[in-house]
């Protein structure tokens, strides 16, 4: 028992849950970007993986670290306006047009990829963003480690969390983007465009989701693994919903989820002998839907989510 | 006195698919007046104001708009356009978004976009006279999904006159309304029209609009086909210049009532709500009569309707078809005992609207020979009965194959009535089969249940529209609080009271006077 306090008293498990938690910040606010104006993207499991790949694969064709990131984010926004222009002027179902984006992005990073290095066993490394240990803040005891040796990534995730929270709430865009989510046709009568505003949404969405997929390969590893995201993308879908759309609620649910994950690595050293490894490999995600059956029962869906809107159709 | 022209419509004309939903339309609107709009559903009202208003583009014809004295074309297909221009919009669906508060609705699209902060105090000082000036005052901190109904449209208000509308155009503005919030309506709008504001004002209830508005304009499928002077208008010229003839009441012909075919003896329902309960209802149906049911919609006709239906089952008390009891009764076996069904709800609970008119023709006979053979559908003799069908009630459409749900309200009910009545039921329940319809397919369902009784089927029905009643019914109850009274009486004003509950109340509103055999 005290083995287990332990685990919580340790700053590395805190340090851990936050670096588990940041690629799941960025997906996570990308989702709700999108869903708050009325899209589902569930092409993120697969945009996911094109920003792990194209992030990393910039930098180890030359390009400065946050020129990956850069090219991670332009990777991500050509595939949610691919996403966008499916969804929102024509009109296709959501879910259709998100899976199929899903497996074709996963398959035109593994073609990239193959293209690109025809014969390899193991991919190249790269150099990786390193823990940015700040002077004097960083040797605070417990939230030092914590929070300050963490890699630029990481606090990039926080900033996007109190830009999208500020824009949603304190912003007309995010006004209108609500209010598109809600009811099209009261943005219409405004003369606001529809469309504008929810392709705009997927997009930075889209491109948010990107960088979540780079950190794995720019910051987590140093490398590009197929199988990587494993699940990621799916995890923000149902913390979205876990958050009721709101971007600090979601930050709670993605280091949530960071804590669990960080509980069942360590859990599985100390109790592995009694208890089988897969066991605690499950934990995160029974424990999500915990607390989705929980929270979900009273979630406050976008009014429009999944209504294609057309206009001069009532 | 002249006054100025602010709005001119000119030769607007509109075609979705095959319909020509407005034709060549020309309309003017003077400063400081109210216009009337009338018209039947799908006259071309809607269409014609989201025409001006820019969310549709006309295919032909152009908005004029007086700027600064001067006449001014607004371009086509652009809302922001027609708001720049001074034109607001209250639509029969409200268009608020209810996730957020009445003010950021109000305020919506009136800033620019991508600007650091928001600067909601400014607009309240704007909002703030507004709605002491006329009257209508909204909670402008709460959430639009609180709001109530009457609420929500003073927000639609509030959103126009908030982006300086001068021209405000209203689409059926007390459809969703009680009277006296629309008393409470018409007295603001009078009050701004006073101060310069011009209004168009969409409706089909004739009594309003002879009450409110300064000159009428009546359309009819699409053309408009009158425009007089309110002081001029009568109400019988008026009506018939929406239905492009006199209607005249259905013929009714003497039919001696034969056996008992249906009737209900002490039966009760429990439930929460009075709309779902009934309380030791009895009720004898004879071949060849129409037995009216009266009362304000939620007095338990409902659940008058669902044990009719097989839906609900007793508490306690028996019902019999044809003198036969039967017990724990389900859809099922009623439709099998000849009860003929037309729901209330025609959309949600009268048709599959997924599925095509054909199918939907054959949806309570499925294990009938003529529609399946061995289990398979028997396709040629489901068009067959399709096509028959629709010519033979007039169902109109894009066709058999069609989804039920393109099909308009009124031909829906058709539908429904060539699917019931083609199985020659004994009884048919009929609830508020009517509603909603225009003046022309009103009328056919009437002529439907009048034929049906003079071949010797016993019909219940149930409808809130007094005149339905009193034109069609042999026989009259009133439903109130779910009970269920008859009365010998056919006089307005004595059923009005046993709506309200006898002797509770000595008051009563009489329905509004109309031109005999025109239901408004």
């Amino acid at each position: 028992m005290m083995e287990f306090l332990d685990i919580f008293l340790n700053e590395s498990f805190w340090a851990a849950s936050l670096r588990i938690a940041t690629p799941l910040i960025f997906g996570v606010m990308g989702a709700l970007v999108c869903e708050r104006a009325g899209v589902l993207n569930l092409g993120i499991e697969g945009i996911f993986v094109v920003g792990a790949m194209t992030g990393w694969m910039a930098v180890w064709m030359g390009a400065p670290l946050w020129g990956g990131v850069a090219a991670a984010a332009l990777s991500g926004a050509f595939f949610g306006l691919l996403h966008a222009i499916l969804t929102v002027p024509l009109g296709l179902s959501q879910h259709v047009s998100g899976l199929g984006i899903t497996l074709l992005a996963t398959s035109a990073a593994s073609f990239v990829y193959r293209t690109a290095l025809p014969r390899v066993d193991s991919p190249p490394r790269i150099i990786p963003f390193k823990p940015l240990d700040i002077p004097v803040l960083s040797d605070i005891p417990f939230f030092g480690p914590v929070l300050f040796q963490q890699t630029a990534l990481t606090w990039l995730a926080l900033l996007v969390v109190a830009v999208v929270w500020w824009v949603m709430a304190r912003t007309p865009l995010g006004v209108a983007l609500k209010a598109v989510g809600d009811n099209p046709d009261a943005v219409a009568a405004q003369g606001l465009s529809v469309y504008r505003l929810r392709i705009g949404a997927v997009v930075a969405g889209s491109a948010l989701m990107a960088l979540g997929g780079a950190f794995l390969t720019m910051s987590a590893f140093d490398a590009f693994f197929f199988g990587m995201v494993n699940g990621r993308g799916w995890i923000c879908i149902a913390l979205v919903i876990f958050a009721s759309w709101q971007p600090g609620k979601a930050l709670l649910g993605a280091l949530l989820f960071g804590m669990f994950d960080a509980l069942q690595v360590r859990l599985q050293t100390q109790a592995g002998a009694i208890v089988p490894s897969q066991i605690f490999l499950m934990a995160p995600y029974v424990l999500s839907i915990l607390a989705l059956v929980f929270v979900a029962r009273r979630a406050d869906y976008p009014r429009a989510l999944l209504k294609p809107w057309f206009k001069g159709q009532r | 006195m002249k006054k100025p022209i602010i709005l001119k419509l000119a030769g607007l004309t509109k075609r979705f698919g095959t319909v020509l939903a407005a034709d060549a339309i020309d309309l003017t609107l003077y400063k400081g007046e109210v216009l009337a709009l009338l018209g039947e559903n799908g006259a071309g009202k809607t269409t014609l104001m989201n025409m001006l208003f820019g969310q549709y583009t006309p295919d032909s014809g152009h908005v004029e708009v007086c700027v600064n004295g001067a006449m001014q074309r607004l371009p086509a297909g652009q809302p922001q356009a027609a708001i720049d221009a001074g034109i607001g919009m209250v639509h029969q669906h409200f268009t608020l978004a209810e996730n957020l508060t009445a003010l950021d609705n109000i305020v919506l699209g009136s800033e620019p976009l991508f600007s650091f902060r928001r600067h909601l105090q400014k607009a309240r000082r704007k909002i703030e006279p507004l709605m002491q000036g006329a009257g209508l005052i909204a909670p402008l901190n709460e959430r639009v999904g609180t709001l109530s109904v009457g609420e929500r449209q003073r927000v639609e208000i509030l959103k126009a006159l908030y982006r300086d509308a001068r021209v405000l155009v209203l689409d059926e503005p007390t459809a969703v309304l009680t009277p006296q919030e629309a008393d409470s309506l018409f007295a603001s709008l009078r009050h701004m029209v006073d101060r310069g504001l011009s209004v168009i004002f969409i409706s089909h209830k004739l009594h309003e609009v002879l009450a409110f508005s300064d000159r009428i304009a009546v359309l009819r499928h699409g053309r408009k086909v009158g425009e007089m002077q309110t002081a001029d208008a009568d109400r019988g010229k008026i009506a018939a210049l929406m239905v492009g003839e006199e209607i005249s009441p259905p013929p009714r012909e003497h039919v001696t009532p034969g056996n008992q075919v249906f009737s209900l003896h002490n039966v009760t329902v429990r439930r929460d709500s009075t709309r779902d309960s009934l309380n030791d209802v009895s009720l004898c149906l004879r071949a060849g009569e129409i037995v009216g049911i009266a009362g304000v919609s939620g007095n338990g006709q409902s659940a008058l309707a669902q044990v009719i239906s097989g839906l609900t089952q007793p508490d306690s008390g028996s019902l019999a078809v044809a003198g036969q009891p039967l017990h724990r009764p389900t859809p099922k076996t009623m439709i099998k005992s000849h009860v003929g069904r037309i729901p209330e709800d025609r959309h949600h609970d009268g048709i599959i609207s997924a599925m095509t008119v054909a199918e939907n023709l054959i949806i309570e006979r499925l294990d009938d020979d003529l529609v399946q053979h061995r289990g398979f559908l028997r396709h040629a003799a489901i068009d067959a009965n399709a096509e028959r069908l629709c010519r033979a009630y007039d169902v109109r459409g894009p066709g058999i194959h069609a989804r039920a749900g393109l099909l308009s309200g009124g031909n829906i009910q058709k539908l429904i009535l060539a699917r019931v009545l083609e199985q020659h039921p004994q009884v048919i329940l009929a609830n508020q089969p009517t509603r909603g319809l225009d003046f022309g397919a009103a009328g056919e369902v009437g002529q439907r249940l009048l034929e049906a009784r003079k071949r010797g089927a016993g019909v219940i029905l149930i409808s809130e529209d007094l005149d339905e009643i009193l034109t069609l019914s042999d026989r009259i109850m009133v439903m109130h609080d779910g009970q269920l009274t008859e009365t010998t009486s056919r006089d307005r004003a004595a059923i009005g009271l046993l709506m309200t509950g006898h002797g509770h109340s000595q008051t009563h509103d009489p329905a509004p006077e109309t031109t005999p055999g025109v239901q408004i």
